[in-house]
């Protein structure tokens, strides 16, 4: 475990070079292009008290529209939770004709602009589209209910949990396979005792960045949600509708929450990780 | 060998459910925004997509992606290369700080930058006396392109980085390899594929972006257009064909932008074996 | 191919492609005078009618080559966007509010009601009802979109001007029906608001909602868009309403003063709205659904706009400052009535 010593800082002096360079490079582009424009976002808020403040992000409509947020995350996060470790598992595990193509699309919803996602998922589940067809005679129905804002936040974030949990996958070595089977377990038992212990942090990671990218959402979802107040009004519109109303600070207090939760959330995630990694590998050095 | 689900009956199940949840979840609506498209025939497509102010909106995604690939990648390495051989207090946090764009949604990610960069923000009013306007000009959808699209590099390189760690690099070191030769001859080709995957992400995202470009755009038509506000413009105005011209070559560069890194790993994976 | 001739390739090709892109993205011609429209985002067709005409008008005229630029958005987007800095020379919006934004903000003149004839609106619309072939629930007037068959689809009064003007319609039309009776308004007002199927952000939203989607007995928009839509999805499959009682919507045009002065265009900004009055340009908008005040023009086209009675913001209201104020601020009236 050499390169985790070297990473966790205990080797005493540095040998490679590039110090200097890229911690120009990292810090002045992270200050410009990150934190610089990010202050602008405070500086609109250094203008109102703490109780305005409160006042601004405690709204009863903004808070409903933080509980369709997380909710609809939540369960957008989890399903790709399962999903994402399905394919992943499908794409590692096993060979079948078209399985690069399956691969290839994986990365569409990153590929494809949210808006046409969005416009696109509501063509598709309302009540005369393809699935909708399908699905409104069984009693679904998707789009202008929270869980069309579920769906457009899945679409929009199983990238992440399926090419964070692959390679950890790929890297699994088959000894810890056959070491589990040798000993008589079954599929399902092995999987649960052997593989997901392995795979853990990796598909925390994943859920947690989908959760997170599905917080910010817009584009994608605006189509589908119908927008009924208090039911299917998500944080981001909350954030546009202040806009339009040329009021900046009430954007940008609504838009502070989101971002510190997301950012807490990912710091957590960073951290957690990182113990992750260290208890994992032990006294390794 | 013996490996965890290898019995045919469970292969069977979990691809054949894997296949169809996505051709549902995914395929599907790639399909419906070519059917879209192509809804009134090829011609009527072709008229759209030759149209001199969609031609002006490709011109102009091109022209922000191409900018914004080389930025994303010279910090994307050398951030890479900061939190993974080294360690210094803050680099947890500096790790997380990269995140922000993944943590901000994109319509806020412009209105930082405007109200920084516009006319009464500090910088902006600064500029403006010079006569220097960034916003609602191609500078300042590149500016916000390249936030966007920041992380995508170094989020690729990091965790293969750290994997392989540094031992190859100290041991050039050790043998008297400058750092370019270095960084040259033993890190680049060890992360090229990471590299090149990075790239291809960020070039999907940066022709994609809506959210963030529409706010400090303008969206003064054959000028400060790019393609996904071309089509939001022509959706909003009933041009429905005409939007769906749009999304499909933007689905277009999608796939195509798929189909190389599909190559790459193919080629990838050649070489490995 | 090693991984650096790749790269080295790669870098000569995007430098390649910058210098392609470059060329087609840099104006092409220098020298002439290039106007800015900012304007609302339903309208870019209309201007991309007009703009030509005016372009050969002032070449009549004055013998100078010019070119309008258009710019499309919502339109208190597209305020915001010249406030903070968008050098726009002209505004042709579909708020009265959003003008009015850029003259607090001081880049149009206080009186620019007064600049030019009729409020300074070239042009004006209502609000009107699209329904389902043969109007199969009835619907004449207000009073029957709050039955408790009828569903409606109209844009979020919250984030869209249209979808303010049918709350203001509506709440005139109430005002009117009981006589200034708050409970009785509110109650109306409350039914109305719940028989909104679906809340778009904007009226193509909205369209697409009742069109594509099938929801609604009835789409509540500008007069000009539901003609547009019918013309647009089939006259045989719709009908317009426009109700006996409805709203003024006016279609406020600006001068932005010190972008256009700054761009040497302050003469062509003028002549440009100036050409809005002009009678081919309000044949033009006519064309377009929009109803107008040349007399000429509106005879020509009486067929297509029936009578009806327009009730003014300021009138019911007190003033546009007034109504925002009171309706759509945050906390206020809409949103009282939208609690549950």
């Amino acid at each position: 475990m050499i390169t985790l010593a070297n990473i966790t800082g205990s080797t005493p002096k540095r040998v490679l070079p590039g110090f200097g360079l890229s911690l120009g490079i990292s810090l002045t582009f992270v200050s410009l292009m990150l934190l610089l424009p990010m202050t602008s976002l405070f500086g609109q808020l250094s203008g109102i008290s703490l109780a305005e403040y409160w006042r601004i992000i405690s709204d009863a409509r903004v808070v409903a529209s933080y509980t369709v947020t997380i909710g609809a995350a939540a369960v957008a996060a989890l399903v790709n939770a399962a999903f994402g470790l399905l394919l992943a598992w499908v794409l590692v595990r096993y060979d079948f004709p078209g399985k690069r193509l399956l691969d290839a699309l994986m990365d569409l919803p990153f590929a494809l602009p949210t808006a046409v996602a969005g416009i696109t998922l509501a063509t598709l589940y309302s009540s005369n589209g393809w699935m909708g067809r399908l699905l409104d005679p069984l009693g679904i129905q998707v789009a202008y209910t929270w869980v069309g804002i579920a769906l457009a936040m899945a679409f929009t974030s199983i990238p992440f949990v399926v090419r964070t949990v692959q390679p950890v996958l790929e890297d699994l070595p088959n000894e810890v396979d056959e070491a589990a089977l040798t000993l008589g377990a079954s599929d399902a038992t092995a999987f649960r005792r052997v593989i997901l212990p392995h795979l853990w942090p990796a598909l925390v990671t994943g859920t947690g960045l989908a959760f997170v990218r599905s917080l910010g959402e817009f584009g994608a979802i605006i189509f589908i949600a119908g927008n009924a107040p208090y039911e299917t009004e998500i944080t981001a519109l909350m954030i546009f509708v202040r806009l339009q109303e040329y009021d900046y600070v009430g954007a940008s207090a609504i838009a502070s929450v989101v971002l510190a939760v997301s950012l807490a959330l990912l710091l957590a995630i960073n951290i957690w990780q990182g113990r992750f990694i260290k208890r994992l590998h032990g006294g390794g050095g | 060998m013996q490996r965890i689900g290898d019995a045919p009956r469970m292969r069977r199940i979990l691809v054949i459910s894997a296949v169809l949840l996505s051709a549902l979840f995914l395929l599907l609506p790639l399909v419906a925004i070519f059917a879209q498209a192509f809804a009134q025939g090829v011609a009527v497509f072709w008229s759209n997509v030759s149209d001199h102010y969609t031609l002006r909106a490709i011109g102009l995604t091109l022209f922000i992606t191409v900018l914004t690939i080389p930025v994303c990648l010279v910090f994307g390495v050398a951030l890479a290369w900061l939190v993974t051989r080294f360690s210094f207090p803050g680099r947890r946090l500096l790790q997380t700080l990269i995140d922000i764009p993944f943590a901000v949604s994109p319509v806020v990610a412009g209105l930082v930058y405007l109200l920084l960069y516009g006319r009464n923000g500090w910088i902006g009013s600064w500029l403006d006396g010079y006569d220097i306007q960034l916003m609602f000009a191609w500078p300042g959808i590149l500016m916000v392109t390249i936030f966007v699209t920041c992380p995508f590099v170094a989020r690729e390189l990091i965790p293969l980085m750290q994997a392989q760690g540094s031992r190859d690099e100290e041991a050039a070191v050790t043998l008297g390899a400058s750092g370019w030769t270095l960084f040259r001859r033993v890190t680049l080709p060890n992360i090229r594929w990471a590299l090149l995957y990075g790239v291809i992400l960020t070039n999907a995202r940066a022709v994609g972006e809506f959210g963030a470009v529409s706010v400090v755009s303008g969206a003064i038509r054959g000028q400060t257009n790019t393609l996904p506000l071309h089509l939001e413009q022509l959706y909003q105005d009933y041009n429905t064909v005409g939007a769906f011209a749009s999304a499909a070559l933007l689905a277009l560069i999608a796939l195509l932008t798929l189909a190389a890194k599909a190559g790459l790993e193919w080629r990838a994976a050649r070489q490995e074996a | 191919m090693s991984a650096t001739s790749l790269f080295r390739r790669g870098a000569l090709g995007a430098s390649l492609a910058a210098a392609l892109t470059a060329g087609v993205v840099t104006p092409s011609v220098a020298a002439e005078r290039e106007l800015l429209n900012s304007s609302y985002d339903i309208a870019r067709e209309l201007f991309s009618a007009i703009n030509p005409e005016f372009i050969a008008h002032w070449q009549e005229e004055h013998g100078e080559e010019i070119d309008v630029q258009q710019s499309h958005g919502g339109s208190s987007a597209q305020a915001r966007a010249i406030l903070q800095g968008l050098r726009a020379d002209v505004v042709t919006y579909n708020q009265v509010t959003d003008v009015q934004a850029l003259a607090d903000g001081g880049l149009v003149a206080e009186d620019w009601q007064d600049a030019f004839d009729n409020n300074a609106s070239p042009y004006y619309s209502t609000t009107a009802f699209l329904v389902r072939k043969d109007n199969p629930k009835g619907i004449e007037s207000w009073d029957d979109l709050v039955r408790e068959d009828v569903q409606m689809v109209f844009p979020n009064p919250k984030t869209s001007g249209n979808g303010r003007y049918t709350y203001l319609a509506a709440w005139g039309f109430a005002d009117d029906q009981f006589d200034g009776d708050e409970e009785q308004i509110h109650d109306f007002m409350r039914t109305f608001l719940g028989n909104v199927a679906v809340f778009d952000t904007g009226g193509r939203g909205a369209t697409t909602s009742f069109i594509e989607r099938g929801i609604g007995d009835v789409l509540i928009s500008f007069e000009s868009e539901v003609n547009n839509i019918r013309g647009e999805y089939g006259s045989d499959d719709y009908e317009v309403i426009v109700p006996p009682v409805s709203i003024l919507a006016e279609f406020p045009v600006a001068v932005v003063g010190p972008n256009a002065e700054r761009n040497g265009n302050l003469d062509l900004a003028e002549a440009y709205i100036d050409y809005l009055y002009s009678e081919d340009a309000q044949r033009q908008l006519a064309g377009f659904n929009y109803r107008v005040n040349n007399e000429t023009v509106a005879e020509e086209f009486s067929d297509q706009f029936p009578e009806t009675e327009l009730l003014r913001v300021e009138d019911v209201f007190g003033s546009w400052d007034e109504a925002m104020e009171n309706h759509f601020a945050n906390g206020a009236l809409l949103d009282q009535l939208q609690r549950r």
